[in-house]
């Protein structure tokens, strides 16, 4: 029975029961949930069930669980675990129901074998995402959801647009293989890329993973959420988006140079920014480079033993990137949590006060950072090593100048701002005990990951012999991080490390935050006075002509006053004239 | 009364510090200990990956602060 039912539905129906629970049976209930839900996707992959039908002429396939999408399933399912731990303290239902229906609609989307269902999952993320950041309850967060609401729509509509128009080149939805094998090949063409309907999903996904420029959504949004809805965001909207790129459009060359730019630029915003969360949510945007330029490098037409390793990495630091990655939001937000702000100018010295916290922080700034026995350290490099097998060097030099980059923001940064640098004085109680367990569980796996990486690459999408402890790697990769963090040191001593001050930085979103609305205040400023003027315009020429004909009709008008007979005759003799010489034609 | 914690003494974070630059020495007398298999020529250049790591982080830092002139605002600039 439970096989019929489509993935993730498990985690949407019962978020949708529980308002109705009582007390501790919703807690327990929410546990269970994605328990529940990983068991069921489980037994469809195992016994490998299909849930098809057809809806107006298109084949829809709800279950599609291969050696790709399992990566995905199962992070996601650990994930939405590890959130729902996390947000275990909070008594708003809004967020507990928003949290399960997200994940459940990201399990979903990862799922779709077709494009109409990918369609239908991936508005629900957007909307079902948006109430964690509305229920902060604030105007800056319900103005941030908005503009995070158009955006993540707005991606869903120029979907759909390239799904039909897809559909109209080729005939079928189905989404099981990358776009290149579903098109006819043409000349010169970039791997999938070669229609207007797979242009428009390309910029769809490229929205939602944040591609430069068309990024800002996730930093102006992801800080604004709850302290525990920003871990539920952080794990599933952008990671779903680097699943269908892998899926759709593998070996795409434009991905790696658009990667490589999305490492770069967010880690200079990340150095002068003083939210914290902030700073993680364009470390998040970064950590998403490496994921693409491993998507580019998958050109299994060209260099299919390459593409295998790239792909792998895409993988594997999606997996390795979501635990540390919310381990370090779960730090944060218990510091906001405790501390009622995130600002690292209003922060410091926080060990003394939440050893935890800070403890598992060093742990996620040490995965993030690719710290010998912590997870990015086996994951990030495969993606670096296929970039040196295609010979990128310019790549390769900005995705290691960007592995410098992350060793600032994420590994030094966080956790010197929020716990060391200056005492703030603030002394606090320690993160409760649930966020802790939460963080412990993340931090135990990163550190897994790290030791053991066979555990995660035989679950990878082709099987690996690739071996991250090699001692080039190892001590190269020490060299880059004490050098980083001696760097840091010599800055600070010499003032040179930009001060943490109580300011925010201008990004893309400046565009349609000020100019533009600024522009269509005008516009429609302008708009009306054009109106007005044209009003008074037109109502003064009808008045006149209406005065006209008073005064020609008048009874002392030219109508009007009495008429001469012979002026009668003559009329009615050009009159009747006319008629006949109308009546000829 | 606070407590008093390690990291307070000043002189044990010299020795953090000190610690550090060790590590560092260590790093690069490495280098002359192993088998190099690289990709690209200027990987076997003597302690590349040391001073690359150092000259990214600084020029980072460096374009940041001026990136930050440019773009910084009051806190409240989206309200007004």
């Amino acid at each position: 029975m439970i096989n019929s039912l489509p993935p993730g539905v498990i985690l949407i129906l019962g978020a949708l029961m529980l308002p109705l629970l009582p007390g501790r049976l919703k807690l327990a209930w929410m546990l269970i949930l994605p328990v529940l839900s990983g068991w069921h996707l489980w037994s469809l992959y195992d016994h490998s069930t299909e849930i098809a039908f057809e809806l107006m002429g298109c084949q829809l396939q709800l279950v599609q669980i291969d050696n790709l999408s399992l990566v995905w399933v199962a992070i996601f399912h650990i994930a939405a675990i590890l959130s729902v731990l996390f947000a275990l303290h909070v008594k708003d239902s809004v967020q507990h129901v928003s949290g399960l229906v997200y994940a459940g609609a990201a399990i979903g989307a990862v799922c779709a074998g077709d494009l109409i269902t990918l369609f239908v999952y991936w508005e629900l993320t957007a909307v079902s995402s948006v109430f964690l950041i509305w229920a902060s309850r604030n105007e800056r967060s319900y103005r941030a959801g908005m503009r995070y609401l158009i955006v993540q729509v707005g991606s869903g509509v120029i979907l759909l647009a390239g799904i039909l128009l897809h559909l109209r080149d080729t005939g079928s939805v189905t989404f099981n293989e990358a776009f290149w094998k579903l098109l006819p090949t043409t000349e010169g063409y970039l791997l999938g890329l070669n229609s207007p309907g797979t242009m428009l999903i390309f910029l769809a996904f490229g929205i939602k993973a944040a591609f430069p420029l068309l990024h800002s959504w996730l930093e102006d949004a992801y800080p604004e959420a709850t302290v525990t809805g920003t871990v539920f965001l952080s794990a599933f909207t952008t990671k779903l988006a680097i699943y269908v790129l892998a899926r759709g459009f593998p070996g795409t060359e434009i991905l790696i140079w658009i990667g490589a730019i999305m490492t770069a630029f967010p880690i200079f915003f990340a150095v002068i920014e003083n939210d914290l969360r902030r700073v993680l949510a364009y470390s998040l945007n970064n950590q998403l480079g490496f994921m693409v330029v491993g998507i580019g490098l998958a050109n299994f037409v060209d260099h299919p033993e390459i593409a295998k390793m790239a792909l792998n990495g895409t993988a594997a630091h999606a997996f390795a990137h979501i635990l540390y990655k919310a381990l370090l939001f779960m730090s944060m937000g218990a510091v906001l949590y405790r501390t009622g702000t995130i600002n690292a100018s209003e922060l410091g010295g926080l060990y003394k006060s939440m050893p935890w916290t800070t403890a598992f922080c060093i742990i996620g700034a040490a995965s993030i950072s690719a710290f010998p026995l912590f997870s990015g350290f086996v994951t990030k490099s495969m993606i670096l090593t296929a970039t040196a097998d295609r010979h990128y060097m310019v790549i390769w030099l900005v995705l290691l100048f960007a592995s410098a980059g992350v060793i600032h923001h994420s590994g030094i940064k966080i956790p010197f701002f929020a716990f060391f640098a200056h005492d703030s004085g603030k002394r606090v109680k320690e993160a409760p005990l649930n966020m802790l367990i939460a963080m412990g569980i993340c931090a135990v796996l990163c550190i897994l990951i790290g030791v053991c990486p066979g555990l995660l690459y035989g679950i990878l999408p082709y099987s690996t012999e690739y071996d991250a402890y090699s001692t080039s790697h190892v001590i190269t990769q020490l060299q880059l991080l004490f050098f980083a963090a001696l760097a840091f040191t010599v800055l600070k001593l010499a003032a040179i490390d930009p001060p943490e001050l109580a300011s925010i930085n201008l990004d893309v979103d400046w565009i349609y935050r000020k100019p533009l609305p600024a522009l269509i205040a005008r516009l429609h400023r302008t708009g009306v006075a054009l109106g007005d003027a044209a009003n008074r315009l037109v109502l003064a020429g009808l008045m006149q002509i209406s005065t006209w004909i008073k005064r020609q009709c008048g009874i002392q008008g030219r109508f009007g006053g009495n008429w001469s007979t012979g002026t009668m005759v003559l009329c009615a003799a050009i009159l009747l004239g006319a008629y006949l010489i109308v009546s000829y034609f | 009364m606070d407590k008093k914690y390690w990291l307070d003494d000043p002189r044990n974070i010299k020795k953090v510090l000190y610690g550090l630059y060790a590590v560092c020495a260590l790093l690069v007398v490495a280098d002359f200990f192993y088998e190099k298999h690289d990709h690209f020529k200027f990987e076997k250049w003597f302690g590349f990956f040391g001073w690359f790591g150092f000259i990214a982080y600084v020029s980072l830092v460096l374009t940041a602060r001026v990136l930050r002139k440019a773009l910084k605002r009051e806190e409240d600039y989206y309200d007004q």
